[in-house]
């Protein structure tokens, strides 16, 4: 929901404080499920993060998440789906050259970032997304990634 | 012919080659063979402009379009469905520019191909000897002559600047199957620093430097306030140093104009003051001319700026007389095909 979204970005630090408290005790979690269940739960676990990231951010499951560089607004709202900066035409309130209703993502994004602790990680380049994960879930990814790391 | 034109026209020859369109050879240190790219190394203020692509497959028309600009620009851009309307494509204009001997510079947007297609042009257009890329965003699908149209925005400029360069410095594709010869391209981005967030704009341009571009042009600028606060932060930040920032001028032929483009024109940035002057003008259309010419005159003197980008929509005609009035090439004429003189044997 655009209100939640905009709340989350102005509460950018409060946000990226709750993700690195919380975001360890989800990955913990979900390497416990996923090491007794397998691939089982993946589809309510690929709901939750839906719901829960959807409602926050207007998240729309890239599976590539960046909200923690993105000062906490998904750049996939942006309807050019640009990840690495704001495109040349926002307009001079800072509304989005498209959707005219919205704030652009990216005048929204330098917002939070310089709020928040690891707001430089904004002006580090995203490599272009990969489409084959949209859908799938960051949170199983990274679970699943540390475990085959350790 | 006098002894010293026949010396000009060998050593022309030598240094060209004699057919226009051959490929130059490429300096050392140089990441192109183009012209273009010897103008800025060479510390020679440049002038580029662009080109209105025709509606039309004739590529006399491209030709025609062209010669207006000989003598005064140093490279032409050509758009890639600019304002999200279809015309011919930049990189047909661009490959028959090339062959009459131009510098055209290609312009290449996400918001149509996907980065298999931009991949295979991109070596499709250094096959045809073309030395200069742009990475754009894209206007928006909405914005042009088939709203109905599916956007792609595969890559966003930056993912796609550093696209190129990978192919060209690991001349490899991004899947990283290797390139029997790598395309030799001088790498570009662009710049708005006139809309929010202002302050944050810098920032994107070093963003683009590091991602690989190797010299910058920017969206009009009619407001020197915003430019020079902005110059100064990249001169400070040492950008200007990795990269050569041209930035954009533009002729605004009337008041209503000029308002109709800071409405409906996204990213273009208009003050009051060059509207009201417009207004208050006998002449609207000469001093929307001397409004540009004043403001290339400016950017000339602002440390950091490494030429300008003279964006003449409808108004290609006045490009020279606009060039030539603004002094900004001390003198020098930049290379046009026609001003190659092949006279060897006679
Ligand atoms: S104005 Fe902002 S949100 Fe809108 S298309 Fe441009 S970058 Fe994306």
């Amino acid at each position: 929901m655009y209100r939640f979204r905009q709340w989350s970005v102005k509460h950018s630090r409060f946000m990226e404080g709750l993700y690195n408290f919380v975001n360890p005790a989800i990955l913990v979690t979900l390497r416990g499920v996923t090491k007794v269940f397998g691939k089982k739960l993946d589809k309510p676990i690929i709901a939750a993060e839906a719901g829960l990231k959807g409602l926050l951010f207007d998240c729309q499951m890239c599976g590539n998440c960046a909200l923690s560089k993105t000062g906490m607004s998904c750049p996939m709202n942006c309807p050019k789906t640009l990840r690495n900066g704001p495109c040349g035409g926002v307009r001079a309130n800072g509304m989005c050259e498209v959707k005219p209703e919205m704030q652009c993502v990216w005048v929204a994004a330098w917002d939070g970032a310089s709020r928040m602790k690891g707001g430089e990680a904004i002006k580090s380049i995203e490599h272009a997304v990969d489409h084959r994960d949209k859908g799938t879930s960051t949170w199983l990814k990274l679970a699943r990634e540390e475990k085959t790391d350790v | 012919m006098s002894e010293v034109m026949q010396d000009n026209s060998v050593q022309d020859a030598q240094e060209l080659g004699t057919n226009p369109g051959d490929p130059l050879p490429q300096l050392s240190g140089h990441v192109s063979h183009g012209r273009f790219e010897r103008v800025l190394r060479a510390g020679q203020f440049a002038v580029t402009t662009e080109i209105a692509p025709p509606d039309s497959a004739d590529p006399e028309e491209v030709l025609r379009r062209a010669s207006l600009f000989d003598g005064y620009v140093d490279a032409i851009n050509a758009t890639d469905g600019s304002g999200a309307h279809c015309h011919m494509s930049s990189l047909a204009v661009c490959a028959i520019l090339t062959r009459a001997g131009y510098s055209p510079i290609l312009q290449i947007s996400c918001r149509d191909r996907n980065r298999i297609a931009i991949q295979g042009d991109t070596l499709g257009a250094a096959a045809l000897g073309v030395c200069n890329a742009l990475c754009l965003s894209g206007d928006d699908v909405g914005a042009g002559d088939h709203p109905e149209a599916k956007p792609v925005f595969d890559l966003d400029s930056i993912s796609l600047t550093q696209t190129l360069k990978v192919l060209r410095d690991e001349s490899r594709f991004l899947s990283g199957r290797k390139l029997d010869l790598a395309p030799k391209l001088f790498i570009g981005s662009s710049i708005n620093p006139f809309v929010p967030p202002i302050h944050n704009r810098v920032d994107q341009l070093a963003k683009k430097i590091e991602a690989g571009a190797e010299y910058i042009q920017s969206q009009y600028c009619f407001d020197m306030d915003i430019l020079k606060e902005f110059m100064k932060r990249a001169v400070d930040m040492g950008l200007t140093e990795k990269s050569y920032i041209l930035i954009g001028a533009g002729v605004l032929p009337s008041a209503k104009t000029a308002k109709w483009m800071r409405e409906n024109v996204p990213g273009v940035h208009i003050p009051d003051a060059i509207i009201k002057r417009l207004e208050g003008a006998d002449k609207p259309q000469r001093e929307g001319r001397k409004i540009c010419t004043e403001i290339m005159q400016q950017l000339k003197e602002t440390a950091g700026v490494s030429g300008v980008h003279l964006m003449a929509y409808r108004q290609e005609k006045w490009v020279g007389d606009i060039v030539k009035k603004s002094g900004v090439l001390d003198g020098r004429t930049p290379w046009a095909p026609k001003n190659l003189k092949i006279e060897l044997g006679t």
